[in-house]
């Protein structure tokens, strides 16, 4: 299949794709004897009005063979469903699907594995019900096997295994499907990096291959990494569908509200310092010009510190300091370790801008605390601990899909790692995808 | 109906392994292993040979009464074993359900599949038995396989039903060894159908496994009429619960997932 040239067709056509669940109605009268009750009760009277949630309501969209598109949203949106329904597992109130080729679902690294069996029997059986048949699965056991890395313990009952271990072996097993399209749910969330790097490669060869992949996960950085579309399913519709980029900063950005990026500081106790100038609004915006609601790590931020002085404030220095949530401190920067004197401040509104040219932190969240004191004498005009907190958002590191967090310490720098002193026998193991 | 055969039909090594793992695992870290499958219907038939044969007297037609009772036994044994096991196959396997998408049927079709090498087991024992009697065995005993199908025909129609009701009903469950417990005095295993006053005879042909245990006996055992109204009877009873059970599992299977 890759020689052959990558014309357009359609890999999977969903059209107004529905589908309705009852809540309630199935735990009340999952035993015979309540609906029995029921009927006893009111032999001609209406059932309870049922509750009805549309998990997915109206979804329609084509994905060509050899896309990747990565599917975002929050939990509950109707992501689950929506593969569900593409794998067969479900079926549609309304609406309609078509898939071209071997659909293999991978919702569930795993799924169906039994506990009491060893690991060459699981992938006998996992393979056998993801659909290879046993000529196949002989062919390429050693190679699954390899894949997963669990030589030696590959006749030991996986009830010993570790949860690590096991998603090993199942991604193993769907890794060595070979299908047309894959199906995957959020399987990047366990495993060592390792071998997440080694299920990126593998997925990164299937598109290589020509193969559809849809892909869910909240893994921002390996959605972004592998997928050149994206979709947002937000309460049970398609809010948006395009280039994956855009679409996760949009999704991004429907966290954070405007207020996060914009945070007043006049009401906020425990302050100290004598007042004569205080902090009023602290600012996280972009170097264009607006306000940053997102704020992903490796990319530039403006921090706007707004104030109000009651008097003219002569020499004062302003100073900011980055905590971890843990409370370790990142940086200490101000105007007077800038060198930067500032002769008077006048009274009234004002602000200054701290502009951060790439924020090379790990994501997670940070508290500032924010002092403006004198240069003259040993005074505090305005001290925030803690006042405000940025949160920094995943985003590829290093070009990869791996989520770096705080795990990999504090900051990464622009680096590179050079090989060329090791001779013929090292290469990349992972293609970076293009990263934008 | 064609369709579902033919997607069944190219699933049949996801039925070999489904069968498979359920007797692997059945036996995995069972010390005594397959010799399972013998002391069920092994220990019944001694308790009904001493309780029944031997205390109460009641006839076997001229066979001797181990013998009489362990051959129905044998049947019996599979037939209520793994309909309970058909019976909950799809909510045992729930997890597989509602993760991987695969033709359901094949799940009851499995645990009946899987019950044939506990019958086995049992089966050579009870050509043991039948030599320790010194009975010869007619050539009719090629024809007993037509009864253990019509058996495992029986347990897939009754055990689909059963299987897709229990998905919703969790009632099923607890009432699956109720039938069967019942079963077992109003199919002819401790007594001949001649044991019962004749108009009761008529009942007794209801219930399916009444003609297939006694096909199976006369396969084996020689003598005796065979009835061909019982038998009869019999096979269009199995039949028509096979229809009405994968009529059922047909009709609800798609809901399987989202119920379970």
């Amino acid at each position: 299949m890759p020689g052959r040239a990558q014309v357009m067709t359609e890999s999977i056509t969903v059209e107004n794709l529905s589908k309705r669940y009852e809540l309630g109605a199935l735990q009340q009268e999952t035993q015979l004897r309540d609906q029995l009750v029921r009927l006893l009760r009111a032999p001609f009277g209406r059932r309870a009005p049922k509750e009805v949630l549309w998990a997915l309501r109206d979804v329609s969209f084509t994905v060509q063979q050899g896309e990747v598109v990565g599917i975002i949203g929050r939990n509950g949106a109707g992501k689950s469903t929506l593969l569900k329904i593409l794998a067969k597992i479900t079926y549609p109130t309304s609406g309609r699907v078509r898939a071209r080729g071997r659909v293999a679902a991978l919702l569930e690294v795993g799924a169906g594995f039994h506990e009491e069996l060893t690991g060459r029997e699981n992938i006998f059986l996992n393979g056998s019900i993801m659909g290879m048949k046993k000529k196949e699965v002989d062919a390429k056991l050693e190679a699954i096997v390899e894949f997963s890395g669990l030589q030696r313990f590959i006749d030991t009952p996986i009830k010993r295994y570790s949860t690590g271990m096991r998603s090993r072996l199942g991604f193993a097993v769907a890794a060595h499907l070979d299908p047309d399209v894959l199906i995957v749910d959020e399987v990047l969330a366990v495993g060592d990096a390792v071998f997440q790097k080694k299920c990126v490669s593998a997925m990164h060869d299937l598109r290589g291959g020509g193969r559809t992949v849809l892909f869910v996960s909240h893994n921002m950085a390996a959605v972004e990494n592998l997928c050149s579309r994206g979709m947002w399913i937000a309460e049970g519709r398609i809010k948006l569908d395009g280039p994956m980029r855009e679409v996760i900063e949009a999704y991004m950005g429907s966290f954070a509200s405007a207020d996060g990026a914009s945070k007043a500081l006049i009401a906020a106790d425990a302050r100290g310092g004598s007042g004569e100038i205080r902090f009023t609004r602290v600012e996280f915006r972009s170097t264009d010009g607006g306000l940053q609601t997102v704020t992903r790590c490796g990319k530039s931020l403006v921090i706007r510190l707004h104030y109000r002085a009651k008097e003219p404030i002569e020499r004062p220095a302003f100073a900011l300091r980055m905590y971890t949530e843990l409370g370790t401190l990142v940086t200490d920067t101000g105007t007077w370790l800038h060198g930067l004197d500032i002769p008077l401040v006048p009274a009234g509104d004002g602000y200054l801008d701290l502009e951060i040219d790439s924020l090379n932190l790990v994501p997670g969240r940070y508290y500032l605390s924010l002092k403006v004191d004198s240069l003259l004498e040993t005074r505090v005009y305005d001290a925030l601990e803690h006042a405000v907190h940025l949160d920094i958002e995943e985003a590829p590191i290093y070009g990869l899909s791996r989520r770096i967090d705080s795990r990999f310490g504090l900051v990464f720098f622009p680096q590179r790692w050079r090989l060329d002193g090791i001779g013929s026998g090292a290469r990349i193991e992972v293609s970076p995808a293009a990263n934008g | 109906m064609g369709q579902w055969v033919s997607e069944i039909w190219h699933s049949r090594e996801i039925l070999y392994f489904l069968a498979w793992r359920d007797v692997k695992v059945r036996y995995k870290q069972a010390a005594l292993g397959v010799a399972w499958a013998l002391l069920q219907p092994l220990f019944t038939m001694i308790t009904f040979a001493f309780f029944f044969g031997k205390l109460a007297g009641i006839p076997s037609d001229g066979v001797p009464y181990p013998l009489f009772s362990y051959s129905a036994l044998l049947l019996w044994t599979y037939f209520s074993v793994t309909l309970s096991q058909v019976g909950n196959s799809l909510i045992a396997n729930s997890s597989l359900i509602t993760k991987i998408y695969f033709p359901r049927v094949l799940l009851p079709a499995a645990a009946a599949l899987g019950g044939l090498l506990d019958l086995f087991v049992s089966s050579v024992f009870l050509i043991g038995m039948l030599l320790y009697y010194h009975m010869t065995p007619r050539w009719t005993v090629l024809l007993t396989p037509i009864f253990v199908g019509q058996t495992v025909l029986l347990v897939m129609g009754l055990g689909m039903l059963l299987a897709a009701l229990n998905v919703r009903y969790r009632d099923v469950k607890y009432t699956i060894p109720f039938l069967t417990q019942l079963g077992l005095f109003v199919t002819p295993i401790i007594y001949p159908v001649s044991f019962l006053p004749h108009r009761f005879q008529g009942w007794l042909a209801l219930n399916p496994m009444t003609g297939v245990i006694q096909g199976f006996r006369a396969c084996l055992f020689g003598g005796g009429q065979v009835d061909w109204d019982v038998l009869g009877c019999s096979w269009i009873v199995t039949l028509l619960l096979l229809l009405i059970g994968s009529w059922h599992f047909r009709s609800t299977e798609r809901v399987f997932a989202d119920v379970v």
